[in-house]
């Protein structure tokens, strides 16, 4: 079997196991949440992942970009008819456009200091929300439920014998997109999109010397990663039904990030397998409380000093198959 | 024949160092132009103008009809001239043949959709990029064509080299800089890479070139002609052994006399 062959199967088998999982739990109300919270971040992480991974743009303001698509889906929904599909799309543009403010300062910035405006970023937000009243303030927002045409995501699914919680809802939405980004994400690793960003991450110089746009890469990489975060934000909103600025802390940005490290920077296929260690392992631990916390991050360096390049370190790129 | 480069009065300063000085220079269609003197004398700061890295402080630089004066190095390229770096600029992590689609750059399309929902035509065009990047190491290296998809880390440094100079050989410039192609390599290595070079600029029509070098040896074989700086300015210009017999090019390499 060819390796693209090898890697549909692998991706089907990973939503068929998904999908079986989510069934199988399907009465099961906090494993669904789980699972459509894993979903959910993967596909953050996969914007994450473009620019990180391939540009080499530094973001720690995950969690922002991702709060910008949630409020974005909040006001949407709470103030017009716009139909709840296009709300998670505007979500990610909104989150796009809240990248172009940060364009400058990041592509005038490397390293410590490209993290350092991302961070501040980050608590400018996080401040003008606590400030804000019409966005709810430190109280955040109420979302009503998401619906696409006849499909209501808060009602539990019964169809004859077959009878399951609401929030398979949104796990079946969830893993629509998250095979979606995935798909585009690992697309442009694998076009000459995916090489020039490597380009530019790996010798800004050099690149420029062979026509390479530097800032043009840059651009496209910040801002299709930034949509991606968003349009997962604006899921998330609406699946929890609830906004406030406590849930886009500069905590949750790292948390992101550290998903990115562990899964194996610039792979896509490390992501879901990290993202789930990171969110569900705090929750199954819970019988020991707040030293879960401990053995979580112990965990997270064990794996780090042993798998310093991640869980699934990113293989060589073959154009072309070979 | 006409001159293909003409520089008149090139200077770059670096606060109060003058790294380049006044340069005049002129490269003519189809030779190998050899640029020479100790360190420091502003061989590098002179691709690196030239390639837009640094903006000149004054002077001017035309590349045939076109004055390419603070270009960006992106648009020298465009233009056509190609280099390659003293220290190795090779993308490591990434497979040889990777590292010469960025060389080919303006001969493939960046467009998003393009790449992202028009796979088979993106195909089509992988397949060309494959096929041109296999008759260059054929012409260069064969063996190397067999090892297209191997990291760039794992080659040996001559190879490296080698893949640097296809890099910048792909989008078939008209004028090739090549900055000190031998550093850190034997002296056997050199001649091999040499030999290499020539060979290929034979195959490939009369390309012209500006070869910076310390090994004098490789100045004397390849060049046609050479120019000689001390401190950013042009001391002599001439055949290699006229230049090596001028006493300001001695002064310069050996001390006072």
């Amino acid at each position: 079997m060819t390796r693209e062959g090898r890697e549909r199967l692998a991706q089907a088998l990973a939503i068929v196991f998904v999908a079986g999982l989510s069934l199988a739990l399907r009465e099961d109300d906090f494993a669904l949440f789980l699972v459509a919270r894993v979903l959910i971040v993967v596909i953050a992480c996969l914007g994450l992942n473009v620019q990180f991974g391939y540009a080499g743009v530094v973001n720690f303001a995950g969690a922002t970009f991702f709060g910008v698509g949630g409020y974005m889906a909040a006001v949407l929904s709470r103030g017009t008819g716009v139909p709840h599909l296009f709300i998670l799309v505007a979500g990610g543009i909104a989150a796009a456009l809240a990248g172009c403010v940060l364009i400058l300062p990041v592509l005038r910035t490397r390293g410590h200091y490209a993290a350092l405006v991302t961070i501040a970023f980050a608590l400018l937000f996080r401040t003008f929300l606590e400030v804000n009243d019409s966005l709810g303030g430190p109280q955040g927002l109420k979302l009503p439920e998401l619906r696409i045409g006849p499909w209501r995501f808060n009602e539990p699914i019964a169809l004859g014998r077959f009878e399951a919680s609401f929030l398979l809802n949104y796990v079946i939405l969830a893993l629509f997109l998250a095979a979606l980004a995935f798909a585009l994400v690992v697309r442009v690793d694998r076009s000459w999109i995916g090489v020039q960003l490597d380009a530019v991450r790996l010798d800004e110089t050099s690149a420029a010397a062979f026509g390479i746009p530097i800032a043009r890469a840059k651009i496209t990489a910040f801002t299709l990663g930034n949509f991606l975060a968003g349009v997962a934000g604006a899921l998330s909103a609406h699946m929890v039904g609830f906004i406030a600025p406590n849930n886009y802390s500069f905590g949750e940005s790292l948390i992101l990030v550290s998903i990115l490290l562990l899964g194996g920077i610039g792979n896509a296929w490390g992501l879901p397998l990290a993202a789930a260690i990171v969110i569900v392992l705090p929750e199954q631990l819970q019988v020991i409380q707040e030293y879960r916390y401990l053995l979580y991050a112990g965990l997270v360096i064990l794996i780090l000093l042993f798998r310093p390049n991640g869980l699934v370190p990113r293989p060589l790129r073959r154009l072309g198959g070979a | 024949m006409g001159a293909l480069l003409r520089c008149n009065g090139l200077t770059r300063k670096f606060g109060g160092v003058v790294a380049l000085d006044g340069l005049d220079l002129q490269v003519e269609e189809g030779e190998i132009l050899g640029l020479i003197g100790p360190n420091g004398s502003g061989k590098t700061t002179f691709f690196n103008v030239l390639t837009g890295v640094f903006p000149a402080t004054s002077g001017e630089a035309r590349f045939g009809e076109m004055p390419i004066t603070n270009f960006s190095p992106q648009a020298v390229y465009q233009a056509g001239i190609a280099r390659t770096f003293q220290r190795s600029r090779l993308c490591l992590p990434l497979s040889l043949f990777d590292n010469l689609m960025v060389g080919n750059h303006k001969n493939l399309d960046h467009g998003l959709w393009f790449n992202v929902v028009r796979r088979r035509a993106l195909k089509r065009q992988i397949e060309e990029g494959r096929k041109a990047a296999r008759e260059l190491l054929e012409l260069f290296d064969p063996p190397l064509a067999g090892r297209l998809f191997e990291p760039a880390s794992r080659v040996p440094m001559i190879d490296r080299r080698r893949i640097e100079i296809c890099r910048a050989l792909i989008g078939k410039p008209r004028l090739l800089l090549l900055d000190e192609p031998s550093a850190g390599m034997t002296r056997d290595e050199t001649r091999r890479l040499m030999d290499d070079l020539l060979e290929a600029r034979r195959r490939l029509g009369r390309l012209t070139i500006v070869l910076i070098e310390h090994e004098m040896s490789v100045i004397e074989r390849v060049t046609d002609r050479c120019v000689v700086l001390n401190y950013g300015k042009k001391i002599a210009e001439g055949a290699y052994r006229q230049v090596a017999e001028d006493p300001l090019v001695r002064q310069a390499y050996l001390g006072l006399s």
